[in-house]
């Protein structure tokens, strides 16, 4: 028990930090460099993500557990998997409009563009390629999304900080963006002694 | 696009004109996390390539059949198999570039520039066009990775093309062929792009064409044609 328990912690410490998804292996990277201008917008992104990416690594597990191992066509899963997460995104948004009000105006504007978020199908491929059960891989899924919302939510207060600074014309916009991901990224291989 | 299109004016759009990642900024994800050698860089990108040229020839060839509503579900289901066909190659025949490219053959599925380029130009145009389109698309792609990661791997390990170029005292800074590496350089590349555009715009010429990154969310990517309502920030 305390050995799983352990394990799943450790999981959890290595897809959060360890290897950020937008750090160190540059999924999502979209919404990561676009949405992160307010901490606010950044936090309602970040919500979002956890909430898709957690259910979307549940399904895809599910699916590839269920239909795609019997019928021996794993072969197909870069293409089911898009489809899945693409419908799932649909039917998570129209579900929230019609049931949950509240929480559908928090999330709703973020939530179309999350389909397109790599992150996503980068997820449900790692944990097949990883051989994760179900279970492992939503506790995968969410410590990754986790991991995503505290770098996005920590560049978004950068940013915000950065906003009264005199930055060098060139370096305007983007470029001074990435250079402090790139900051971020140096911070973050710190983590690496942890595991 | 009023100048004549032809197959040659084509390829030399997707290299220079419009090269999808020096002008337009598409496809970073990718264009960050493969470029830590320079034939990774070509690896990725001539996979790329023939994705792109395949799907939109079999997009263009569709365009009259396929019913506007479910365009996208339709674009991705096609692309995903060339991407599915592609990968089952890659490691039937190249192994160890299956191996150091792993997750990131699969995702070219949502690479904005294949949906893009099925959106803006082969659901609309014919299937040779559309071909070469592709195809031009795909070489500028393939330069643009090859050149970021030769610069990459020159400053990281000195080499290029794991041949040795630096001189024997020269110490790798290692840190070039890490995650953090591939965000600096990416900041040069787009700080460039900036004076670029904004020695153009002294000049007095249009250079709108140039995005430099600050809409690098993905709202002009073909695929937020599928978002109801992309985000406006203040």
């Amino acid at each position: 028990m305390w050995e799983q328990v352990s394990e799943l912690l450790l999981l959890v410490l290595g897809s959060a930090l360890v290897s950020n998804v937008v750090l160190s292996q540059f999924l999502g990277l979209c919404p990561f460099l676009g949405v992160s201008r307010k901490v606010e917008t950044a936090a309602g992104m970040g919500t979002a993500v956890i909430f898709v990416i957690t259910l979307a690594s549940g399904v895809a597990g599910a699916v590839y557990r269920f239909i795609l191992v019997p019928l021996g066509i794993e072969y197909l899963q870069t293409i089911v998997f898009i489809l899945v997460i693409a419908a799932l995104v649909q039917f998570v948004e129209m579900f929230l409009k019609r049931y949950m009000k509240g929480l559908y105006e928090a999330l709703g504007v973020y939530l179309p563009l999350i389909t397109t978020n790599c992150a996503v199908l980068g997820v449900a491929l790692t944990n097949v390629q990883k051989e994760y059960g179900i279970f492992t891989g939503i506790v995968n899924g969410f410590a990754t999304a986790l991991g995503f919302t505290v770098a996005i939510i920590i560049l978004a207060g950068i940013r915000e900080k950065m906003e009264h600074n005199d930055i060098p014309e060139v370096l305007q916009g983007m470029p001074i963006v990435l250079l402090t991901a790139g900051l971020m990224a140096i911070a973050f291989c710190g983590f690496s002694g942890l595991l | 696009m009023n100048k004549k299109e032809s197959a040659g004016e084509r390829l030399l759009n997707g290299i220079i004109v419009e090269n999808p990642t020096f002008v337009l900024t598409l496809g970073m994800c990718p264009t960050l996390a493969v470029t830590t050698s320079a034939v990774n860089g070509l690896g990725m990108g001539l996979t790329t390539m023939a994705v792109l040229a395949l799907s939109n020839l079999i997009i263009s060839l569709l365009r009259n059949i396929i019913p506007d509503k479910v365009r996208i579900p339709a674009f991705i289901v096609i692309i995903a198999s060339f991407v599915t066909i592609m990968q089952l190659l890659l490691e039937g025949f190249l192994p160890s570039l299956y191996e150091s490219l792993g997750i990131y053959i699969p995702l070219i599925v949502v690479n904005c520039i294949i949906l893009g380029r099925a959106e803006a130009y082969a659901s609309k145009r014919p299937a040779l066009l559309s071909l070469f389109d592709g195809i031009g698309m795909g070489l500028g792609f393939s330069l643009a990775l090859t050149c970021i990661g030769a610069v990459r791997e020159l400053l990281g390990a000195g080499e290029i093309f794991g041949v040795r170029i630096m001189p024997q005292s020269f110490v790798p800074i290692s840190i070039f062929v890490m995650a953090p590496g591939a965000f600096f350089v990416l900041a040069a590349l787009t700080a460039g792009m900036n004076a670029v555009k904004k020695a153009g715009e002294k000049r007095g010429r249009d250079m709108s064409r140039i995005r430099t990154g600050c809409d690098l969310d993905c709202s002009h990517c073909g695929q937020s044609a599928g978002c109801t309502k992309p985000e406006k920030e203040g």
